[in-house]
């Protein structure tokens, strides 16, 4: 039997607890996450659930919770819609060699030469702030990384001889990209799929944080922080939760892919 | 009677930029119907361009090819389509050449898209059935996945995929280089008893003399796109008219050739 690997475990357990919770926070809390008491205004961890109360009373265990699901759905929706966008583009890319490629490597340079908060920002005053601005400021930023890492790969298989007994059978570049370049890369986006779903969470919370996000009274991470940037002092606790929250969140998603890329790996494969 | 493959005036040239380079230069060939013709040369000769252009993977710069008659590079694509029934290919590397994600059985189908009234189904499942144990495989492999073969039996699946369509030519592009010397003569026999059952041809490319000898009815010698000799085996391997062929018959290599004192005597040198 082959050992799992550390981060592949690691990661699975966290994003297995990440994903579980969200979902669980949209029909179980222990308090709801947007009722106010005021007498547990600031209390500590312990003295008013699990991870004290907020300034305004709020649970923040259950702000955690439901503030996950958040980020966490934000994050996957926009890598997904950016992630399958790339993806068309860096196959189509390998695909076809002339014109496409050229344009595609043009406007890719020039997505990956803006700074993703800057743009975000600038959309969000386009916008508006809320959830669809995020993911669209967000899946944007995830299009020239599929583009690039799925043309990388789809290049490597269609330079194999069973791209060529597929063309002496008949088949167009469409079909043979369905048929064997997509299944042949799906590992690779897989890991890739994780790792940027935890930059995601990331990039939201960063735009959650600068008031760009999600519109109030939804939980958040980002906000979270942001309105506990005054009380660091007196309650540090407010900081810390969705800190760590958010540090834990991308360690377990990078941990994850790593995991999922080691996995995959030939030369992993022979050593065990 | 037509000739089954008929190649008359093949040119191909490349351009590279700093200069063009002509990797087949006017190579006329022709081949009969259940024959098998060697086509031998150093790397860089043209052997793969000359397969790549008669599997009409590649176009010609001028020339023309015949293959049943049909003149590939004049056909539409609907017809070439059809004409690809004709002619299937087997590569060298039996580990690049199948799609690790498919199955034996999914692998072998993939020519039937050619055909306008493909079989399915059953039907379909008997013909795969039947090809395996052809090639010395059993039916039930169909369902397995490629990593679960050795090589030799890999490049069985793969010879089953050229025939599934009942091809008339079979270019094999080195196909038994990649294979242990064992393996290397039971697929060889596998090749002659295929065109002695079905009266295929086949086109052996190949850059060892060794295996011309054992298969080959006609050789064809290849140099720097050129087409040096040509004719039957025996004449052309027991009479090289050219220093080139003789030079390609004395560089097969045997343990004296890559052996420790082989090395000291180059580095000696």
């Amino acid at each position: 039997m082959k050992r799992i690997p550390l981060n592949l475990w690691l990661g699975g357990l966290i994003s297995f607890l990440l994903v579980g919770s969200a979902i669980l926070s949209r029909f179980w809390t222990p308090e709801d996450p947007i009722k106010m008491n005021i007498l547990n205004r600031l209390k500590g961890p312990g003295d008013a659930g699990l991870l004290g109360a907020d300034q305004i009373g709020r649970d923040v265990f259950s702000m955690i919770m439901a503030g996950g699901w958040t980020s966490l759905g934000i994050a996957v929706t926009a890598t997904i819609v950016g992630g399958s966008i790339g993806t068309l583009i860096g196959v189509t890319a390998a695909a076809k060699s002339g014109a496409f490629e050229k344009v595609s490597g043009w406007v890719n340079s020039v997505l990956f030469a803006f700074p993703p908060i800057l743009s975000a920002i600038l959309l969000g005053a386009l916008l508006g702030p809320g959830g669809l601005t995020s993911i669209i400021a967000i899946g944007v930023f995830m299009i020239p990384v599929f583009t690039r890492i799925s043309r990388g790969a789809a290049m490597q298989i269609w330079s194999r001889d069973y791209i060529k007994a597929a063309k002496m059978s008949g088949k167009g570049q469409a079909l043979i990209t369905v048929e064997h370049i997509l299944p042949n890369i799906s590992a690779q986006l897989l890991v890739q799929f994780a790792i940027q779903t935890g930059l995601g969470i990331l990039a939201e919370a960063g735009l959650s944080f600068l008031g760009m996000g999600i519109a109030p009274p939804t939980p958040s991470w980002g906000r979270m922080l942001a309105d506990a940037q005054t009380y660091i002092g007196t309650a540090p606790h407010l900081v810390l939760a969705p800190g760590i929250a958010i540090a834990l969140a991308v360690l377990g998603l990078n941990l994850l892919g790593d995991g999922l890329r080691d996995l995959s790996d030939p030369r992993r494969k022979q050593a065990s | 009677m037509p000739k089954l493959l008929e190649i008359k005036n093949l040119t191909r040239v490349f351009d590279l930029g700093a200069g063009e380079i002509a990797a087949l230069d006017d190579v006329s060939l022709s081949l009969d119907a259940a024959k098998i013709m060697g086509v031998v040369g150093e790397s860089g000769s043209g052997k793969s361009t000359l397969a790549r252009i008669v599997m009409a993977l590649d176009t010609p710069s001028s020339g023309t090819v015949h293959i049943n008659g049909k003149n590939l590079f004049e056909l539409s694509a609907r017809d070439l389509r059809s004409a690809r029934c004709d002619f299937q290919m087997i590569f060298q590397d039996p580990y690049g050449s199948l799609n690790p994600r498919h199955t034996v059985g999914r692998l072998i189908a993939e020519p039937l898209y050619l055909e306008e009234n493909a079989p399915t189904g059953a039907q379909k499942r008997d013909r795969i059935a039947t090809l395996l144990e052809d090639v010395g495989l059993k039916a039930d492999d169909m369902d397995r996945f490629p990593h679960e073969f050795s090589g030799g039996q890999r490049q069985r699946i793969a010879i089953a995929r050229a025939l599934i369509t009942k091809p008339k030519l079979v270019v094999a592009d080195e196909a038994t280089s990649a294979l242990d010397l064992t393996v290397q003569k039971q697929i060889l026999d596998l090749i002659l008893d295929l065109r002695d059952e079905h009266g295929i041809s086949v086109l052996f490319i190949t850059h060892n003399i060794g295996v011309v000898e054992e298969i080959c009815d006609d050789v064809a010698v290849l140099e720097h796109g050129k087409l040096v000799e040509t004719g039957p085996t025996d004449a052309v391997l027991n009479a090289p008219s050219k220093a080139y062929t003789r030079r390609l018959m004395n560089a097969e290599p045997t343990l004296e050739h890559i052996g420790r004192k082989a090395w000291r005597a180059a580095r000696a040198q």
